[in-house]
Parts: C-alpha cells; structure tokens; sequence
C-alpha cells in the first residue's frame, strides 16, 4: 500500500529518488462530497487548515488598517467609530477564527491519531461537526463585518456592550458561541482519544509531548469555554430582553462579566500556546538529533500551566475596582504560572546542548519562538506586578506583551508546525530557501512590528486610540512599528506561495524526510494512508529516542550526503528501550 | 518510539463485529471511548451552569432580601410536584437502560415513553408558571411590576440606606433587586428547559432507532450515554430548585 517501511536498505538512502505511496489519503477520492462528507481526520484536518489560513489573512489585513491609521498622529484615515471596528474585528478574527483552533483543529487533528497508532479520533462524526459548525461561526463573523460590525472590541465589556454599543453585538456573540462549541467537540474528542485510542505499548509517558500539550490544552477547552459562553448569552439576554445581569443601571454588577470572561479568556492565552508548546518539543527534538531533556518535567509543566492558568484571570483586571487583596492574590499566582513556562524554555535550551543542531526551517521557528516566548513571559510577569500594572494597564506595552505571545510564540510554532508537517501532510517538499528567508523575514518583521510599541506603551500611549495628536513626539514608535509590520506582512505571505508551488512542483518528500522519531514518520507514509498504518504499531521505544536511527525512508534536503542525517547504517530493527 | 516489526494486531481495514466502528479495535474500546466523552461533555455542562449559579451567588450575596421575598413569591407547591416528576422520569431512565442491556425491546420503549411522558410534564407545568409570571407582570425587562410587601420591607427598604459616597456602589431599589432574581429565575429555569428540550427530541430518536431494532444487548451504549444526560439535567434541577423556590421560607414565614 505504501513505501516499504521494513526494509532496511531504504532507511538510509537520502541520495535515492523517493516515491509517493500509491494509495493515500489524499487521492481516497477527488469529488467534493469526499470532501466535505469526510470522516477522516487527516482530511478535516486540511479542511480546517484552508479555513483558518484565509482567516489569519482576513485578521492581518484589519491589523494592516489599524497600523496605517497610527503612522500618523492625526485621526485621518478612519473615523474614530470605523477604526473602534476595525480593531474589534481584528481581535475577534484572530482570537475566534484563527488562534482558538489554529494548532488544534489543523494539526492536532492530523496528528494526534497518527502519533498514537490510532486509526482516527474517537469521535470522527463529531469532529467532522466540529468543522461546520466552525464554517457556521465563520459565515456569521463574516455577516457582520459585512454588515458594518462591532465596536466593543472583543472583550464585549458590559454595560458598553449591552446597553450602549450599536453594532451588532448580538450576531457577533452567537458566532462565538458557535466558535466556542467548535472548539468544545475537539476537546472531547482529543480526550476521548488520548485516553483510550493508544496503540499497544503507548503508554501515557512515552507519548510525544506534542500529545500531551494537546491533552492540556483539552482541558481548558472543556473546563473554560462553557463560563464564556454563558458570559456571552448573559450579555446578549441583557442586550435583548434588558434583563439585569451586568448593567448597573439595571441592578446588575459589570465586574462580574469581566470575572466570567476572563476566567476562560485567560486559559484561551494557554489553549493558543500550550499546542505551540508541543510543536517546538518535537522540532527542538528532532533538529537536536536528541532526546528532549527532561521529558517528565515538559509533561508535567504543561498540566500546570493548564491548572495554575485558571487561577490566574483577576490579572486582567487589577484597575477595575476589584479588591486590592484579591490583586495580590492574583498576582502571586501568576507569578507561579511562569515557573512551568520557564522550565519548558530552561529543557529545550538544554536539548539542544550538545545536541547535532541542524538549521532547518521549522528549526529556525522553533529557535524564535523561543526568544519571542522569553520577551512575551517576562513582560508578562512585569504586567503581573500589581503597582506596574496601574501604570502600563491598557496601554501598548500591554499590547506588545500580548502580540508576543499570541503571534510571536503562538503564530511562530504554528508555521513551525506547518514547515514541520508540510512534507507529511502533502508528500512534497518546499523549497528550503524561501523557507528560511521567510522564517527570518517574519522575525525581523515581528520585532520591528512589536519592540517599539513596548516603548511607545511605556511612555504612555492607550491602546485602542486612534488619534494620538496630544502626544505627536510618539509618532516615530508607530511608524517603525507600520515599517515592521510590512516586512511581517511578507514574511506570512512569502509561505502562501512556495507552499503551494511546491504541491505541484515540490520535490517527493518519502516517508521520513527529516529522519524523525515517532510514528507518523517512522509507521505512516507521507502522505498517510487512509487509515493511517497500514499494519497497527505497536510500541516499544520511548518518544525521542534518537541514540537508534529513525525509521523509514530518509531524505533530508539541504544537508549533505555525507551526514546522511547521521543515520548510521546499522539495522532499523533492533530497538532499545 | 518505533516498533521492532510492525506487528499484525489488526489490519486497518481489517474485520470487525458489525457494531464496532472503524476507529476501534472492539466493543470495550468502544464502549470505554464513548463514556469518556460522555463524561468530558457532561464536566462542560457543568461548567456551564457552574456560570450561571456563580451569577446567582453573587446577587444572593448582594441582594439577599430581593432574594428572600422573590424566591418566596414562587409556586411551591406546583415545583414541588415537578421535582418528584422529574426524579421520577430519572427513575424510568434508568430502568430503560437496564431493559436495552437485556435486549427487551418493548421494555425498552415503554420505559423511554414513560420518561418522555414525565419530562412533557415537567415542561408544561413549567410553561404554565410561566404564564403565570407573566399574567402577575413578573417578566424582567418586559411587564416587571413589584409591590413591595409588609413581610419584607422590614429589611428591603434598600432606598432607606444612607447615600454611599461612591454612586456605583449604591443599592438600587428593591423592585429593581428582585427583577434581578426574577431575571435570574427564567435564565436558569429558562436553560434548564432548554436541555429538557433538547432531551426530549433525543428521546424520540432512539425510540424510532429502538423501534428499528438498531440497538442489542451488544450495543446500547448511545442509551446509556443518553441516559447520563437525562440524569445529570435532573441533577441540574436538584440545585436549581433549593436556590431558586426554597429561599429562606421558615424565616419569612412561607407563602
């Protein structure tokens, strides 16, 4: 059915022309109802994935709106009401649409049952559900914006959102509750699968920690996301039948919605960087040719990061007359919540010492997530300090530290993945160079884009202004910042088109092109079949085990031959535990 | 991570007992996954009514007069009526999953059409009280007309309070209190309902699946898993009905 992955002679041979497998699931059928009536997850997968790219656009082109109105200090591209959309569109597209389910949906979808032995997610009805009811959420965002949009920006604050915005606060809401239903069927769904779909031999500690960020992530995704939808119906009920929840006018209490919307909304900072997480252990792994240090320590971090980031929301509001004690309670904790973050950064460094590095493209992602992910913790833990806090709340220096963890960390390992996965996702190959010169366009651009709003937040400017005319000397902040975001802007575009030059014209790939550990390289064709293996793994390896040559046919592009990935040419049976 | 040789366990399309899908290996496993999703959905709504009580507390704690004289303005006789239904409907439930593991098909359905009948009930006593609050100008938002009783403004006359020096933290007046509790009554009965609903039409489905003898004594499981959350909306009701109809009674000297 697919390349031969016993035979040993194969494993070694990076000089020798791969072959695409036969029969995979990509050419299980051509029609559109194979498509959109797939149950197989590698096939949602890809549906997800061509969804969430033209969003992440749809969401950068709003970003591109707002930064050009800041180039100068004068209110003169968009009115004040215009740009209050503008930016309410581009959290919601991006948070909603893109983030959320960036990682999850696309690749923890694809991989999660290849990395098991799985022939597919407990639940492939569901998670087939799981995608129109996304496409529903889609077309409703769409809707709106197309109807003039939403002012609230995408906290829907109350009493602002239910009793004063004049957007169209009500059908935002529903698509988010359908956003948030979407991402709730996934998480059950990875639970379900992780718990009880493992391939013999598999057991909890010698799954990838690729599993296990997503294992974390589930669950905030069923812990969380509930309290925002209510938070969500609640503000629409207050908005449609003045019924007193949030309003004060109206007997209600606004400090409430914001405790209930940022007990999900800060563990949704998690559910965008804990997959992430997953991804850079893989890559660090595999380009370091070494087992990832501390193993135990990874997993464990990432539960703690998803336990100790539900306690952690009343950061977010030191300024809106909650308790002073409750603050520094708050803050403590969140200061706790670096220290899981710090051990993951502090393990894979020591990945790679001594490690045989080498400079792949998903590797020069996952090196600047690392940087990008140190500046967006510890500002972040500068924001935690309550007496900083007052001065910097709502500022752009609160802006950058988000912007450095959502796209700096999260958006960074999610084109990792992409670079990583490409090969097995499609069977082909891209082109090594434009993949780096986009890797390090986008960090150069992302820097550019986001170091000078640190300043311009430190010296005062409020996010969300789009006039800042009483201060003009800042306008040299804002225009590197629109600088920098064009050169980001060609960075994430740069990928669009070698990518899908490379579906057609991009050289065969083979089953293991980076001579990975792991079953979906060391098992599954590139691309798989359609159930994934063709016979059933059953494992007897730790994860990362790379002191023993990885299986399957080898072909790394861009090294020599004389490394040949440092695959010795002993035999791929023997195997140690 | 790798195998030593891919050893044959079961091939990828290999057979299968007709009632396992093909994502599993068997019955157990299927069975298994199916109650851990089950589970994993059931801790979500959890959560979410978990959203909903936090609301509810938070007004308790700041109004706990409104809350006394709203609470005691229900009907508790007519929800007292509902509550043992309700358990009741849970009662039938569950005895329809033990007749679908046993294979009795005609046990089977009478059990769910005994569940079915008990739940409509529940619900259209509930409409009723509903039309009941309407009919008495209780709809928060809408007709919300409150006289403030003799029993209560002892302690509810909240306008008597001197002027807080903070406007926002003034107490609003007690009318005003208590349409919070009456808005927090029809969201919390009002999604209870919802779930009622939606378990009903559900019911009807796997009688008409029962009816086509898609389910064995080898495959009940979306019964049971059905059966999980007809119990745990039941449960929802035990929290809903202390919080909501039983508010401090003996104090205020029932109603």
């Amino acid at each position: 059915m697919n390349t031969n992955i016993t035979s040993v002679s194969q494993t070694h041979s990076g000089t020798e022309a791969a072959k695409m497998p036969e029969q995979h699931y990509l050419n299980a059928g051509y029609d559109l109802k194979s498509w959109l009536l797939t149950t197989d997850h590698k096939r949602i997968a890809v549906l997800y994935f061509i969804l969430i790219t033209f969003f992440f656009f749809v969401g950068g082109l709003f970003a591109a709106l707002i930064r050009l109105e800041l180039v100068t200090p004068k209110g003169d591209l968009l009115t004040a009401d215009v740009y209050n959309r503008v930016f309410t569109a581009h959290g919601a597209v991006m948070i909603f649409l893109f983030l959320i389910p960036s990682i999850p949906a696309t690749f923890g979808n694809f991989l999660i049952p290849l990395m098991i032995g799985a022939r597919d997610l407990a639940f492939p009805r569901l998670n087939l559900l799981s995608w129109y009811v996304y496409a529903l959420s889609s077309i409703l965002f769409v809707t709106v914006v197309l109807l003039g949009g939403v002012d609230t920006g995408w906290t829907f604050y109350a009493p602002l959102s239910t009793s004063f915005a004049n957007g169209y606060v009500v059908l935002t809401i529903v698509a988010a509750f359908f956003a948030g239903f979407s991402s709730i069927f996934t998480g059950i769904n990875f639970i379900a699968t992780i718990h009880k779909m493992r391939a013999p031999g598999m057991t909890w500690f010698r799954l990838p920690l690729y599993v296990w960020g997503h294992y974390a992530t589930s669950l905030i995704i069923i812990l969380g996301t509930p309290v925002v939808a209510i938070a969500l119906i609640l503000i629409a009920v207050e908005r449609v039948f003045r019924i007193g929840i949030f309003d004060p006018a109206l007997g209600g209490d606004p400090i409430l919605f914001q405790h209930l919307f940022w007990f999900y909304s800060h563990p949704a900072v998690y559910i965008m960087v804990l997959p992430g997480m997953g991804v850079i252990s893989e890559v660090i792994g595999c380009f370091s040719r070494k087992r990832v240090f501390g193993y135990k320590f990874i997993a464990f971090s990432s539960m703690a990061i998803a336990l100790v980031g539900f306690l952690v929301w009343g950061h977010h509001m030191y300024v809106s007359g909650q308790s002073v004690y409750a603050g520094m309670v708050f803050s403590l904790i969140t200061y706790v919540v670096a220290i899981p973050s710090a051990i993951k950064v502090f393990n894979w460094t020591a990945t790679m010492y001594k490690g045989t590095i080498y400079l792949q493209t998903p590797m020069i992602y996952a090196l600047s997530f690392i940087g990008l992910f140190i500046i967006g913790g510890i500002t972040g833990v500068v924001l935690a300090s309550m007496a900083a806090d007052v001065h910097l709340h709502d500022t752009y220096f609160v802006v950058a530290h988000f912007h450095y963890v959502m796209v700096g960390s999260a958006v960074t390992a999610y084109l990792a993945a992409v670079h990583f996965w490409w090969p097995k996702i499609t069977g082909r190959m891209y082109s090594e160079f434009f993949g780096k010169l986009a890797a390090i366009i986008t960090f150069i651009g992302f820097n550019l884009t986001f170091l000078p709003q640190f300043v311009v937040g430190y010296l005062g400017m409020p996010r969300r202004y789009y006039d800042y005319s009483f201060a003009p000397e800042w306008q040299i902040w804002h225009a590197a910042s629109t600088l920098g975001s064009t050169v980001l802007a060609v960075g994430f575009a740069l990928p669009v088109f070698y990518l899908t030059y490379s579906l057609i014209y991009g050289e065969i790939a083979g089953q293991n092109p980076w001579g990975a550990k792991g079953l979906e390289w060391e098992e599954a064709s590139s691309p798989p079949a359609k159930f994934n293996f063709d016979k059933m793994p059953i494992v007897n390896q730790e994860a990362y085990a790379y002191d023993t040559p990885a299986r399957g046919q080898t072909h790394f592009r861009g090294v020599t031959s004389r490394e040949s990935l440092s695959i010795p040419p002993t035999s791929a049976e023997t195997s140690h535990i | 991570m790798s195998l030593a040789t891919p050893t044959v366990d079961t091939h990828a399309t290999g057979h299968h007992h007709p009632e396992v899908r093909h994502q599993f290996d068997d019955l157990e496993q299927q069975h298994d996954s199916y109650s851990l999703g089950m589970w994993a959905f059931v801790v979500q709504e959890v959560m979410f009514f978990s959203g909903m009580i936090v609301c509810y507390f938070i007004f308790r704690y700041k109004y706990p007069e409104a809350f006394i004289a709203g609470s005691n303005h229900l009907n508790l006789p007519l929800s007292t009526f509902n509550t043992v239904v309700l358990l009741s409907s849970s009662l039938t439930m569950a005895l329809a999953v033990h007749a679908a593991q046993l294979g009795h098909k005609m046990r089977l359905l009478q059990f769910l059409m005994a569940t079915l009948i008990l739940g409509s009930i529940f619900l259209g006593v509930k409409v009723y009280e509903y039309k009941d609050k309407y009919d008495h100008n209780l709809i928060p938002g809408y007709n919300f007309k409150w006289e403030t009783e003799s029993t209560t403004t002892e302690h509810g006359e909240a306008t008597d309070e001197p002027e807080s020096l903070n406007p926002a933290l003034k107490m609003p007046p007690l009318a005003q209190q208590v349409e919070v509790f009456y808005g927090l009554y029809f969201i919390l009965t009002g999604a209870h309902a919802i779930h009622m609903v939606i378990g009903a039409v559900i019911i009807l489905i796997i009688m008409v699946l029962a009816w086509y003898d898609h389910f064995s004594p080898n495959y009940y499981v979306p019964i049971e898993m059905f059966g999980l959350y007809w119990h745990f909306v039941d449960i929802v009701w035990v929290f809903l009905f202390p919080l909501l109809y039983l508010v401090d009674r003996a104090a205020a000297g029932g109603h």
